[in-house]
Protein backbone atom coordinates (compact mmCIF):
# COMPACT_ATOMS: atom_id res chain seq x y z
CA UNK A 1 0.00 0.00 0.00
CA UNK A 2 1.49 3.33 -1.02
CA UNK A 3 1.93 6.01 1.58
CA UNK A 4 0.64 9.57 1.41
CA UNK A 5 3.09 12.49 1.43
CA UNK A 6 1.93 15.30 3.70
CA UNK A 7 3.39 18.78 4.25
CA UNK A 8 2.10 20.60 7.29
CA UNK A 9 3.09 23.04 10.04
CA UNK A 10 3.42 21.78 13.61
CA UNK A 11 4.09 24.27 16.43
CA UNK A 12 5.34 26.75 13.83
CA UNK A 13 7.76 24.40 12.10
CA UNK A 14 7.22 23.05 8.59
CA UNK A 15 7.05 19.26 8.77
CA UNK A 16 6.86 16.60 6.08
CA UNK A 17 5.88 13.00 6.65
CA UNK A 18 4.70 9.88 4.88
CA UNK A 19 1.69 8.09 6.37
CA UNK A 20 -0.66 5.24 5.70
CA UNK A 21 -4.18 6.47 4.77
CA UNK A 22 -5.58 4.75 7.89
CA UNK A 23 -3.21 6.50 10.29
CA UNK A 24 -4.69 9.16 12.51
CA UNK A 25 -3.01 12.48 13.22
CA UNK A 26 -2.40 11.13 16.73
CA UNK A 27 -0.55 8.10 15.30
CA UNK A 28 1.55 10.41 13.14
CA UNK A 29 2.40 12.78 15.99
CA UNK A 30 3.39 10.00 18.38
CA UNK A 31 4.85 7.29 16.17
CA UNK A 32 6.33 9.17 13.20
CA UNK A 33 7.24 12.59 14.62
CA UNK A 34 8.14 11.67 18.21
CA UNK A 35 5.69 14.21 19.64
CA UNK A 36 4.30 12.06 22.45
CA UNK A 37 2.59 14.86 24.39
CA UNK A 38 -0.82 14.06 22.90
CA UNK A 39 -2.04 10.82 24.49
CA UNK A 40 -4.35 8.08 23.28
CA UNK A 41 -6.97 7.53 25.97
CA UNK A 42 -10.01 6.17 24.16
CA UNK A 43 -9.26 6.53 20.45
CA UNK A 44 -12.92 7.41 19.83
CA UNK A 45 -13.12 11.15 20.58
CA UNK A 46 -14.57 10.79 24.06
CA UNK A 47 -11.69 11.57 26.43
CA UNK A 48 -9.83 14.54 24.92
CA UNK A 49 -6.34 13.33 25.91
CA UNK A 50 -5.25 13.67 22.26
CA UNK A 51 -6.47 17.29 21.89
CA UNK A 52 -4.57 19.50 19.46
CA UNK A 53 -5.55 22.57 17.48
CA UNK A 54 -5.82 22.61 13.70
CA UNK A 55 -5.89 26.15 12.30
CA UNK A 56 -6.71 27.28 15.87
CA UNK A 57 -9.69 24.94 16.08
CA UNK A 58 -9.66 22.46 18.98
CA UNK A 59 -10.03 18.85 17.78
CA UNK A 60 -9.30 15.29 18.86
CA UNK A 61 -6.25 14.17 16.88
CA UNK A 62 -7.53 10.57 17.13
CA UNK A 63 -10.55 11.60 15.02
CA UNK A 64 -8.49 13.13 12.25
CA UNK A 65 -6.38 11.36 9.65
CA UNK A 66 -2.74 12.30 9.24
CA UNK A 67 -3.49 12.86 5.56
CA UNK A 68 -5.94 15.62 6.49
CA UNK A 69 -3.09 17.70 7.95
CA UNK A 70 -1.92 18.79 4.47
CA UNK A 71 -1.51 22.58 4.47
CA UNK A 72 -2.82 22.99 8.02
CA UNK A 73 -1.29 24.61 11.10
CA UNK A 74 -1.24 22.19 13.99
CA UNK A 75 -0.42 23.06 17.58
CA UNK A 76 0.31 20.50 20.30
CA UNK A 77 1.23 20.69 23.98
CA UNK A 78 4.92 20.69 22.98
CA UNK A 79 4.48 24.20 21.55
CA UNK A 80 2.92 25.77 24.65
CA UNK A 81 6.07 26.58 26.62
CA UNK A 82 8.57 29.00 25.05
CA UNK A 83 12.21 27.97 25.38
CA UNK A 84 12.77 27.60 29.13
CA UNK A 85 9.62 29.47 30.13
CA UNK A 86 6.44 27.63 31.03
CA UNK A 87 3.06 29.01 29.96
CA UNK A 88 1.08 30.55 32.87
CA UNK A 89 -1.37 27.63 32.61
CA UNK A 90 1.46 25.14 33.07
CA UNK A 91 2.78 27.04 36.11
CA UNK A 92 -0.67 27.10 37.74
CA UNK A 93 -1.26 23.41 37.04
CA UNK A 94 2.00 22.60 38.89
CA UNK A 95 1.30 25.06 41.70
CA UNK A 96 -2.24 23.75 42.29
CA UNK A 97 -1.30 20.10 41.71
CA UNK A 98 -4.04 20.07 39.07
CA UNK A 99 -2.85 16.68 37.89
CA UNK A 100 -2.00 13.29 39.30
CA UNK A 101 -1.15 10.69 36.68
CA UNK A 102 -0.85 13.38 33.99
CA UNK A 103 -2.34 11.49 31.04
CA UNK A 104 -5.15 14.02 30.56
CA UNK A 105 -2.96 17.06 31.24
CA UNK A 106 -1.56 17.76 27.74
CA UNK A 107 -5.05 17.70 26.24
CA UNK A 108 -6.44 19.90 29.00
CA UNK A 109 -3.62 22.43 28.57
CA UNK A 110 -4.20 22.62 24.81
CA UNK A 111 -7.97 22.95 25.31
CA UNK A 112 -7.68 25.55 28.09
CA UNK A 113 -5.16 27.64 26.14
CA UNK A 114 -7.50 27.62 23.14
CA UNK A 115 -10.39 28.76 25.37
CA UNK A 116 -8.40 31.63 26.90
CA UNK A 117 -7.33 32.82 23.45
CA UNK A 118 -10.98 33.01 22.43
CA UNK A 119 -12.37 34.20 25.74
CA UNK A 120 -9.90 35.75 28.21
CA UNK A 121 -12.61 36.15 30.87
CA UNK A 122 -14.66 32.93 30.96
CA UNK A 123 -17.12 32.12 33.73
CA UNK A 124 -16.58 28.92 35.69
CA UNK A 125 -19.56 27.42 33.86
CA UNK A 126 -17.99 28.27 30.50
CA UNK A 127 -14.71 26.65 31.56
CA UNK A 128 -16.51 23.52 32.75
CA UNK A 129 -18.49 23.18 29.52
CA UNK A 130 -15.44 23.91 27.35
CA UNK A 131 -13.45 21.21 29.14
CA UNK A 132 -16.34 18.72 29.32
CA UNK A 133 -14.64 16.70 26.57
CA UNK A 134 -11.42 16.32 28.58
CA UNK A 135 -11.84 13.47 31.03
CA UNK A 136 -9.67 13.22 34.14
CA UNK A 137 -9.95 10.14 36.34
CA UNK A 138 -7.69 11.37 39.17
CA UNK A 139 -8.33 14.90 40.34
CA UNK A 140 -12.08 15.37 40.39
CA UNK A 141 -11.68 18.47 38.16
CA UNK A 142 -11.86 21.10 40.89
CA UNK A 143 -8.16 21.92 40.91
CA UNK A 144 -8.11 21.96 37.11
CA UNK A 145 -10.97 24.43 36.93
CA UNK A 146 -9.41 26.64 39.63
CA UNK A 147 -6.06 26.59 37.83
CA UNK A 148 -7.70 27.70 34.57
CA UNK A 149 -9.81 30.41 36.24
CA UNK A 150 -6.83 31.84 38.14
CA UNK A 151 -4.58 31.70 35.07
CA UNK A 152 -7.22 33.64 33.15
CA UNK A 153 -7.29 36.31 35.89
CA UNK A 154 -3.49 36.45 35.97
CA UNK A 155 -3.23 36.79 32.18
CA UNK A 156 -5.86 39.54 32.15
CA UNK A 157 -3.89 41.50 34.75
CA UNK A 158 -0.65 41.00 32.86
CA UNK A 159 -2.05 42.22 29.54
CA UNK B 1 -8.08 1.85 1.92
CA UNK B 2 -7.59 4.59 -0.63
CA UNK B 3 -7.87 8.22 0.46
CA UNK B 4 -9.16 10.70 -2.14
CA UNK B 5 -9.31 14.50 -2.06
CA UNK B 6 -11.45 15.55 -5.04
CA UNK B 7 -11.55 19.25 -5.93
CA UNK B 8 -15.20 19.19 -7.02
CA UNK B 9 -18.36 17.30 -6.08
CA UNK B 10 -18.44 16.04 -9.67
CA UNK B 11 -15.04 14.43 -9.16
CA UNK B 12 -16.24 12.97 -5.85
CA UNK B 13 -19.25 11.44 -7.60
CA UNK B 14 -17.03 10.02 -10.35
CA UNK B 15 -14.76 8.34 -7.78
CA UNK B 16 -17.70 6.99 -5.77
CA UNK B 17 -19.55 5.77 -8.88
CA UNK B 18 -16.56 3.83 -10.14
CA UNK B 19 -15.53 2.45 -6.74
CA UNK B 20 -15.72 -1.19 -5.70
CA UNK B 21 -16.55 -2.27 -2.17
CA UNK B 22 -17.31 0.10 0.68
CA UNK B 23 -17.18 3.86 0.05
CA UNK B 24 -17.41 6.53 2.73
CA UNK B 25 -17.39 10.30 2.41
CA UNK B 26 -15.30 12.18 4.95
CA UNK B 27 -16.12 15.64 6.29
CA UNK B 28 -15.65 15.93 10.07
CA UNK B 29 -15.05 12.21 10.50
CA UNK B 30 -16.46 12.07 14.03
CA UNK B 31 -18.49 8.99 13.09
CA UNK B 32 -16.56 7.67 10.07
CA UNK B 33 -13.21 7.56 11.88
CA UNK B 34 -14.68 5.94 14.99
CA UNK B 35 -16.17 3.21 12.79
CA UNK B 36 -12.89 2.86 10.88
CA UNK B 37 -10.74 2.65 13.99
CA UNK B 38 -13.03 0.20 15.78
CA UNK B 39 -13.02 -2.04 12.66
CA UNK B 40 -16.81 -1.70 12.28
CA UNK B 41 -16.53 -0.26 8.77
CA UNK B 42 -13.32 -0.43 6.77
CA UNK B 43 -13.92 1.66 3.67
CA UNK B 44 -12.11 0.62 0.49
CA UNK B 45 -12.39 4.22 -0.62
CA UNK B 46 -12.55 7.24 1.65
CA UNK B 47 -13.46 10.45 -0.16
CA UNK B 48 -12.55 13.62 1.74
CA UNK B 49 -14.79 16.41 0.42
CA UNK B 50 -13.31 19.23 2.52
CA UNK B 51 -11.09 20.48 -0.31
CA UNK B 52 -14.08 21.23 -2.53
CA UNK B 53 -14.20 25.06 -2.68
CA UNK B 54 -16.98 26.44 -0.47
CA UNK B 55 -17.48 23.19 1.43
CA UNK B 56 -17.10 24.97 4.76
CA UNK B 57 -19.01 28.16 3.92
CA UNK B 58 -22.07 29.44 5.78
CA UNK B 59 -23.87 31.89 3.47
CA UNK B 60 -27.00 33.98 3.88
CA UNK B 61 -28.64 34.34 0.48
CA UNK B 62 -30.32 37.56 -0.77
CA UNK B 63 -33.78 36.05 -0.11
CA UNK B 64 -32.89 35.42 3.56
CA UNK B 65 -32.39 31.67 3.17
CA UNK B 66 -29.14 30.01 4.18
CA UNK B 67 -26.75 27.70 2.34
CA UNK B 68 -24.47 25.67 4.57
CA UNK B 69 -21.47 23.84 3.17
CA UNK B 70 -21.38 20.14 3.96
CA UNK B 71 -18.15 20.53 5.94
CA UNK B 72 -19.27 23.55 8.01
CA UNK B 73 -18.75 22.50 11.61
CA UNK B 74 -20.94 22.80 14.68
CA UNK B 75 -18.45 25.28 16.14
CA UNK B 76 -18.67 27.46 13.04
CA UNK B 77 -22.48 27.36 13.20
CA UNK B 78 -22.50 28.31 16.90
CA UNK B 79 -20.10 31.20 16.29
CA UNK B 80 -22.30 32.59 13.49
CA UNK B 81 -24.45 35.11 15.38
CA UNK B 82 -26.87 35.82 12.53
CA UNK B 83 -27.54 32.15 11.84
CA UNK B 84 -28.26 31.73 15.55
CA UNK B 85 -30.73 34.62 15.49
CA UNK B 86 -32.60 33.16 12.51
CA UNK B 87 -32.47 29.47 13.52
CA UNK B 88 -31.67 29.16 17.24
CA UNK B 89 -33.24 25.69 17.46
CA UNK B 90 -31.16 24.29 14.62
CA UNK B 91 -27.95 25.75 16.05
CA UNK B 92 -28.66 24.58 19.61
CA UNK B 93 -29.45 21.07 18.37
CA UNK B 94 -26.14 20.86 16.51
CA UNK B 95 -24.32 22.34 19.51
CA UNK B 96 -25.58 19.54 21.78
CA UNK B 97 -23.53 16.96 19.87
CA UNK B 98 -20.35 15.92 21.67
CA UNK B 99 -17.58 17.97 23.21
CA UNK B 100 -15.82 21.17 22.16
CA UNK B 101 -13.36 18.94 20.27
CA UNK B 102 -16.15 17.10 18.44
CA UNK B 103 -17.84 20.43 17.63
CA UNK B 104 -14.62 21.48 15.92
CA UNK B 105 -15.17 18.79 13.30
CA UNK B 106 -18.76 17.51 13.35
CA UNK B 107 -21.18 18.58 10.60
CA UNK B 108 -24.94 18.64 9.98
CA UNK B 109 -24.53 16.50 6.88
CA UNK B 110 -22.47 13.92 8.75
CA UNK B 111 -25.05 13.75 11.51
CA UNK B 112 -27.75 13.20 8.87
CA UNK B 113 -25.84 10.63 6.82
CA UNK B 114 -24.72 8.63 9.87
CA UNK B 115 -28.39 7.65 9.99
CA UNK B 116 -28.84 7.51 13.75
CA UNK B 117 -32.48 7.86 14.85
CA UNK B 118 -31.09 9.72 17.88
CA UNK B 119 -29.10 12.30 15.86
CA UNK B 120 -29.69 15.64 17.61
CA UNK B 121 -29.51 17.96 14.62
CA UNK B 122 -31.90 15.90 12.48
CA UNK B 123 -35.24 16.62 14.25
CA UNK B 124 -34.27 20.31 14.19
CA UNK B 125 -33.56 20.08 10.44
CA UNK B 126 -36.87 18.25 9.84
CA UNK B 127 -38.75 20.93 11.81
CA UNK B 128 -36.96 23.77 10.01
CA UNK B 129 -37.94 22.39 6.58
CA UNK B 130 -34.33 21.97 5.50
CA UNK B 131 -33.61 20.63 2.03
CA UNK B 132 -30.33 19.17 0.79
CA UNK B 133 -28.67 19.13 -2.62
CA UNK B 134 -27.97 15.55 -3.64
CA UNK B 135 -25.30 15.28 -6.34
CA UNK B 136 -24.97 12.01 -8.19
CA UNK B 137 -24.17 10.42 -11.56
CA UNK B 138 -27.42 11.85 -13.00
CA UNK B 139 -26.77 15.40 -11.82
CA UNK B 140 -28.11 17.34 -8.88
CA UNK B 141 -31.52 17.39 -7.24
CA UNK B 142 -32.89 19.12 -4.18
CA UNK B 143 -34.49 16.79 -1.64
CA UNK B 144 -36.41 17.48 1.60
CA UNK B 145 -34.27 16.28 4.49
CA UNK B 146 -37.06 13.93 5.65
CA UNK B 147 -36.39 11.77 2.59
CA UNK B 148 -32.76 11.02 3.51
CA UNK B 149 -32.92 8.67 6.57
CA UNK B 150 -33.96 5.10 5.74
CA UNK B 151 -33.37 3.31 9.04
CA UNK B 152 -30.72 2.95 11.73
CA UNK B 153 -27.38 3.61 10.01
CA UNK B 154 -29.00 3.75 6.56
CA UNK B 155 -29.86 6.52 4.10
CA UNK B 156 -31.77 6.61 0.82
CA UNK B 157 -28.72 7.88 -1.07
CA UNK B 158 -27.80 5.63 -3.98
CA UNK B 159 -24.31 4.51 -5.00
CA UNK B 160 -22.33 7.49 -6.23
CA UNK B 161 -24.64 10.04 -4.61
CA UNK B 162 -23.59 12.50 -1.95
CA UNK B 163 -25.06 15.53 -0.22
CA UNK B 164 -23.36 18.62 -1.61
CA UNK B 165 -25.13 21.45 0.26
CA UNK B 166 -27.65 22.11 3.03
CA UNK B 167 -30.40 24.67 2.43
CA UNK B 168 -32.19 26.29 5.36
CA UNK B 169 -35.28 28.36 4.51
CA UNK B 170 -35.52 32.09 5.19
CA UNK B 171 -36.70 32.95 8.69
CA UNK B 172 -39.80 35.05 8.25
CA UNK B 173 -41.02 37.55 10.87
CA UNK B 174 -43.14 35.89 13.55
CA UNK B 175 -41.33 32.57 13.41
CA UNK B 176 -39.25 30.59 15.88
CA UNK B 177 -37.73 27.17 16.42
CA UNK B 178 -36.35 25.13 19.30
CA UNK B 179 -34.88 21.73 20.10
CA UNK B 180 -34.58 19.82 23.35
CA UNK B 181 -33.46 16.31 24.13
CA UNK B 182 -33.66 14.15 27.22
CA UNK B 183 -30.41 12.62 28.47
CA UNK B 184 -29.73 11.23 31.96
CA UNK B 185 -26.74 13.54 32.44
CA UNK B 186 -26.11 17.18 31.57
CA UNK B 187 -23.54 16.96 28.76
CA UNK B 188 -22.26 14.69 26.02
CA UNK B 189 -24.76 11.89 25.80
CA UNK B 190 -27.02 10.37 23.16
CA UNK B 191 -30.66 11.47 23.11
CA UNK B 192 -33.19 9.19 24.79
CA UNK B 193 -35.78 11.37 23.08
CA UNK B 194 -35.23 14.52 21.00
CA UNK B 195 -37.83 16.99 19.75
CA UNK B 196 -37.65 19.88 17.28
CA UNK B 197 -40.44 22.40 16.70
CA UNK B 198 -40.65 25.27 14.22
CA UNK B 199 -43.60 27.70 14.32
CA UNK B 200 -44.96 30.72 12.50
CA UNK B 201 -47.41 33.10 14.19
CA UNK B 202 -49.90 35.69 13.10
CA UNK B 203 -50.31 37.83 16.20
CA UNK B 204 -50.69 35.27 19.00
CA UNK B 205 -52.10 32.53 16.78
CA UNK B 206 -49.99 29.74 15.32
CA UNK B 207 -50.43 29.65 11.54
CA UNK B 208 -47.86 26.98 10.66
CA UNK B 209 -46.06 24.34 12.69
CA UNK B 210 -43.62 21.51 12.10
CA UNK B 211 -42.89 18.99 14.85
CA UNK B 212 -40.26 16.22 14.61
CA UNK B 213 -39.16 13.57 17.10
CA UNK B 214 -35.87 11.70 17.41
CA UNK B 215 -34.98 8.39 19.09
CA UNK B 216 -38.56 7.12 19.21
CA UNK B 217 -38.65 5.21 15.89
CA UNK B 218 -36.19 3.62 13.41
CA UNK B 219 -35.65 7.07 11.89
CA UNK B 220 -36.30 10.62 13.02
CA UNK B 221 -39.99 11.22 12.25
CA UNK B 222 -42.19 14.16 11.34
CA UNK B 223 -45.36 14.28 13.45
CA UNK B 224 -48.00 16.09 11.38
CA UNK B 225 -50.73 15.29 13.93
CA UNK B 226 -48.74 17.13 16.60
CA UNK B 227 -48.41 20.14 14.30
CA UNK B 228 -52.15 20.04 13.51
CA UNK B 229 -52.90 19.99 17.25
CA UNK B 230 -51.45 23.47 17.74
CA UNK B 231 -52.09 25.26 14.41
CA UNK B 232 -54.91 27.80 14.84
CA UNK B 233 -54.33 27.98 18.61
CA UNK B 234 -52.47 30.36 20.92
CA UNK B 235 -50.70 27.34 22.46
CA UNK B 236 -53.17 27.27 25.34
CA UNK B 237 -53.32 24.35 27.79
CA UNK B 238 -55.83 22.41 25.70
CA UNK B 239 -53.61 22.70 22.61
CA UNK B 240 -50.54 21.63 24.60
CA UNK B 241 -52.40 18.57 25.91
CA UNK B 242 -53.38 17.57 22.36
CA UNK B 243 -49.82 18.16 21.20
CA UNK B 244 -48.52 15.83 23.92
CA UNK B 245 -51.01 13.12 23.00
CA UNK B 246 -50.14 13.33 19.30
CA UNK B 247 -46.39 13.20 20.01
CA UNK B 248 -46.77 10.15 22.25
CA UNK B 249 -49.01 8.46 19.66
CA UNK B 250 -46.30 8.87 17.00
CA UNK B 251 -43.74 6.94 19.05
CA UNK B 252 -42.59 3.50 17.98
CA UNK B 253 -39.48 3.19 20.13
CA UNK B 254 -37.31 0.35 21.35
CA UNK B 255 -36.41 -0.70 24.88
CA UNK B 256 -32.69 -0.29 25.42
CA UNK B 257 -30.18 0.67 28.07
CA UNK B 258 -30.99 4.34 27.62
CA UNK B 259 -34.75 4.14 28.05
CA UNK B 260 -37.81 1.94 28.00
CA UNK B 261 -40.65 2.15 25.49
CA UNK B 262 -42.98 3.55 28.16
CA UNK B 263 -40.45 6.14 29.29
CA UNK B 264 -39.60 7.31 25.79
CA UNK B 265 -43.27 7.58 24.85
CA UNK B 266 -44.04 9.62 27.96
CA UNK B 267 -40.99 11.88 27.57
CA UNK B 268 -41.84 12.57 23.90
CA UNK B 269 -45.10 14.16 25.03
CA UNK B 270 -43.43 16.19 27.76
CA UNK B 271 -40.63 17.41 25.51
CA UNK B 272 -43.02 18.36 22.69
CA UNK B 273 -44.87 20.67 25.10
CA UNK B 274 -41.69 22.27 26.41
CA UNK B 275 -40.12 22.72 22.97
CA UNK B 276 -43.31 24.18 21.49
CA UNK B 277 -43.42 26.70 24.35
CA UNK B 278 -39.83 27.80 23.72
CA UNK B 279 -40.41 28.07 19.95
CA UNK B 280 -43.61 30.04 20.60
CA UNK B 281 -41.83 32.50 22.91
CA UNK B 282 -39.06 32.94 20.34
CA UNK B 283 -41.63 33.50 17.58
CA UNK B 284 -43.26 36.19 19.72
CA UNK B 285 -39.83 37.88 19.91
Amino acid sequence: MSKIHVTTTINGDEVEFLCDPRETMLDVLRDRLGLTGAKEGCGTGDCGACSVTVDDRLVCSCLMLGAEAEGKEIATVEGIATEEKLHPLQKRFIEYAALQCGVCTPGILVAAKNLLERNPDPTETEVRYWLAGNLCRCTGYDKIIRAVMDTAAEMREAS
Amino acid sequence: MQYHTPATFGDAVAIASGAEGVTRFLAGGTDVLVQLRSDLVEPDNLIDIKRVPGASDITKNPDGSWTLGVAATGAEMSEHAELGRDWPGLVEAMDLIGSTQVQGRATLTGNLCNGSPAADSVPAMFAAGVTVSVTGPDGMRQVPVEQIPAGPGKTNLAKGELISAVHVPARRAGGGDAYLRFIPRTEMDIAVVGCGVNLALNGDTITEARVALGAVAPTVVMVPDAAAAIVGTTLDDAALAKLSEAAAAACNPIDDKRGTIAFRTHVAGVLARRVARIAYDRAKG
